[in-house]
């Protein structure tokens, strides 16, 4: 039985955004018994709705509403209106993203101490270790069914991980495998066995890969405790004059303003949305925006160092049949400063259909140089680049002075300017990934730049110290103790790691602690 | 392995038929004429030799010789409107000026590919230009006639995925 709470019934928790921490959050809360409302910016799409078409599952899905960009970034220039490649839907950037799930390595939850002063990095530890996220991590693999963990066998690798593989072993490369993802290799909890469909972007058909869309929110509404409001997009939290926080100001499906009572907040709208939101509740208690003592909140904005490599060979590989990024060389991923850089960088396949590749293998790009890519596209492979980039303050997220979205809010600019250490390390894997498939014979080979960011980290961090973050390592705010971040936007540095794991085992833990918090009184 | 047919089928479409490589392109009346393509296009707005350039020069932003020029025509044809008619016949004159000062011959009778680039590359940072070269990216990349002809098979799900149909077949490795 679905729920449907009051907007003056101030004993919910209020979640804000249904992807892979507010779905998993909100899920949890209400196995757990606590009412809760997710409140999210889109609409509800199910998998029946989902299009094998790129662009036209971009217009379905995809977060077009206005941001503006800054920075050198070469995203700023290619796709000045489109930041970030993530998802307005319930199950948020879940119906997107490939599945890749990694662990944060124990190292990187403590960049500052490895890594040491950074020119120009604003590096902190995590207040939390690997040890004490491994049962976390534990649990967000068996609930998403990660393959290579609780006895769940590999995917089986496709044309693009062939080739991938036999270059891996040329260069000499040890731990290539069709990767730690959250797609069923066989059928699982009630979801199907992967068909190698391909479209993993698009959002899956057969449901083989996790999503909190039906993996998780249908549960938690079958428990009577969660309501899920599409459509909705929060505007602005409100606090009493104690500095509590008590309800959340949204816009509903028609642009009428709804207030809706909480006991306790979540915001959980990724890392562009989040700090933006907290900026523009402020108030004349929080003249610089919600939870923002330490002045951090929209700073130290990461997006992982990416890029691509797409090679042409003299024969075919059709790279775009079956699961896009089941497969991935992580001898790379560690701290290994004689490369000339720190942090480390994860290679997985990729690819992307004829009209993507289009926009994408080389924005602005014309002439016989850029057709003689397409002209090969079923002969081509390619990966794509994860890697740890370097916090810096400047990089973030500001409210637009002058531009304002539909309802009448300052829209967010997202500056980002690439570390000296982000171009280090992409440099170096330029090179390795062009290695890689001239060993096995490539004619061609095209270093693509990054497209916009679908890991959006780092701008509500998580510290120690109250001066240095916006969260503690609960993801509570350092400074409003019912108001939580959820997202991805409290991560403290980015790892190597695609961060949807890591996300999930953090909300996990959350709901955990809002729950214990409860019991006790505490919230 | 499973490789696909990239070889152009006749395909029919209300204003568009026909197969077969790039050929020349003829002004008859309000039309730009085809004919070894057997198409035609009526031009409403534009004059027709501009809609000719036009579609000379999205082949030179994007040259695939594999494909015909009925698929530059579709993707070219939503400039022949009122809005759109005084920056594009601006561009062709001042594309034709460019090039009639190399040796008196309009853009499009330019026989060679490296000449028209060159002149191009001169415009390239003009808005026209780049608002054709970023439409381009949809109007001729999205047009799924002509994915198979790059040997991308597009919508698979229907299909039931690529389990059973080569997701794994490479044989050359």
């Amino acid at each position: 039985m679905v729920a449907k709470f009051e907007l003056n019934n101030e004993g919910v928790v209020v979640i804000i955004g249904s992807g892979a921490s507010g779905g998993t959050l909100g899920t949890d809360l209400a196995l757990a018994g606590i009412d809760t409302v997710i409140l999210e910016a889109g609409p509800r799409v199910e998998i029946e709705d989902f299009v094998n078409d790129e662009w036209k599952s971009f217009s379905q899905i995809a977060w077009l509403d206005q941001r503006t960009t800054s920075g050198n970034w070469r995203v700023h220039k290619d796709f000045a209106g489109l930041p970030a490649w993530i998802v307005r839907a319930v199950g948020g950037t879940t119906i997107h993203w490939a599945g890749a799930s990694l662990r944060f390595q124990d190292y990187e939850f403590k960049a500052k101490t490895h890594y040491g002063d950074v020119k120009g990095a604003n590096l902190l530890d995590w207040p939390i270790t690997l040890t004490e996220m491994e049962p976390w991590y534990d649990k967000a693999e068996d609930r998403m069914g990660v393959t290579r963990t609780n006895g769940i066998e590999g995917l089986p690798g496709n044309n693009n991980f062939k080739v991938l593989k036999a270059g891996a072993d040329k260069l000499g490369y040890k731990e290539c495998h069709t990767g730690r993802m959250a797609i069923n290799s066989a059928p699982r909890h009630g979801r199907g066995g992967c068909q190698q469909i391909g479209f993993c972007f698009q959002g899956c058909k057969s449901g083989a890969k996790w999503s909190t869309l039906y993996a998780e929110i249908p549960k938690g509404e079958d428990s009577g405790h969660l309501e899920v409001r599409p459509n909705c997009h929060v505007m602005k939290i409100e606090h009493d004059d104690k500095g509590k926080v008590t309800a959340v100001v949204y816009a509903d499906k028609d642009g009428k303003e709804q207030r809706q009572k909480a006991r306790v907040v979540c915001v959980a709208g990724n890392s562009i949305e989040s700090p933006r939101l907290l900026l523009n509740s402020a108030s004349k208690l929080f003249p610089n925006g919600l939870a923002n003592s330490s002045g951090m909140v929209g700073k130290n904005y990461m997006r992982h160092m990416t890029g691509s490599v797409y090679a042409i060979f003299e024969k075919p590989v059709h790279m775009y049949r079956g699961t896009t990024m089941a497969g991935i060389i992580r001898d790379e991923a560690r701290h290994d400063p004689s490369r000339g850089f720190v942090g480390g960088y994860e290679l997985e396949t990729l690819s992307l259909g004829l009209p993507f590749m289009a926009a994408f293998l080389n924005p602005g790009g014309w002439g016989r140089e850029f057709t003689s890519a397409l002209d090969n596209y079923d002969k081509m492979a390619g990966l794509w680049i994860v890697g740890e980039d370097m916090p810096q303050e400047q990089n973030g997220v500001t409210l637009h002075k002058e531009v304002k979205d539909k309802n009448g809010l300052p829209v967010p600019n997202v500056h980002f300017d690439d570390h000296p250490n982000d171009i280090a390390m992409r440099t170096h894997a330029y090179k390795q990934g062009t290695a890689l498939y001239e060993s096995v014979g490539a004619t061609a080979i095209y270093p693509t730049p990054p497209y916009p960011s679908t890991h959006n980290l780092g701008t509500n961090r998580m510290s120690e110290k109250p001066k240095d973050g916006v969260v503690n390592k609960w993801g509570q705010t350092h400074d409003i103790k019912n108001l939580f971040i959820a997202d991805g936007s409290q991560f403290t540095t980015g790892g190597a790691e695609n961060p949807t794991l890591t996300i999930v085992a953090l909300a996990t833990r959350q709901a955990d602690t809002i729950r214990n918090m409860m019991s006790k009184g505490e919230l | 392995m499973r490789i696909i047919d990239k070889t152009p089928k006749v395909s029919r479409r209300n204003f568009l038929a026909g197969g077969g490589a790039a050929a020349a392109l003829v002004i008859s009346g309000s039309a730009v004429m085809c004919p070894v393509e057997a198409w035609g296009l009526d031009v409403k707005v534009l004059k027709p030799e501009t809609m000719r350039t036009l579609i000379k020069l999205a082949r030179d932003i994007y040259p695939h010789d594999r494909l015909g020029d009925r698929f530059y025509a579709i993707a070219m044809k939503g400039y022949d409107e009122t809005g759109q008619k005084a920056d594009a016949e601006a561009f062709v004159a001042k594309l034709d000026a460019k090039a009639k000062a190399v040796n008196g011959a309009a853009y499009a009778n330019h026989p060679w590919e490296a000449t028209r680039s060159e002149l191009l590359r001169e415009l390239q940072g003009d808005a026209f230009f780049q608002k054709v070269r970023g439409g381009l990216v949809t109007g001729l990349y999205n047009q799924p006639e002509i994915w198979p002809l790059f040997g991308y098979e597009g919508e698979s799900a229907a299909k039931g995925g690529y389990i059973n149909r080569g997701f794994g077949n490479i044989d050359w490795l």
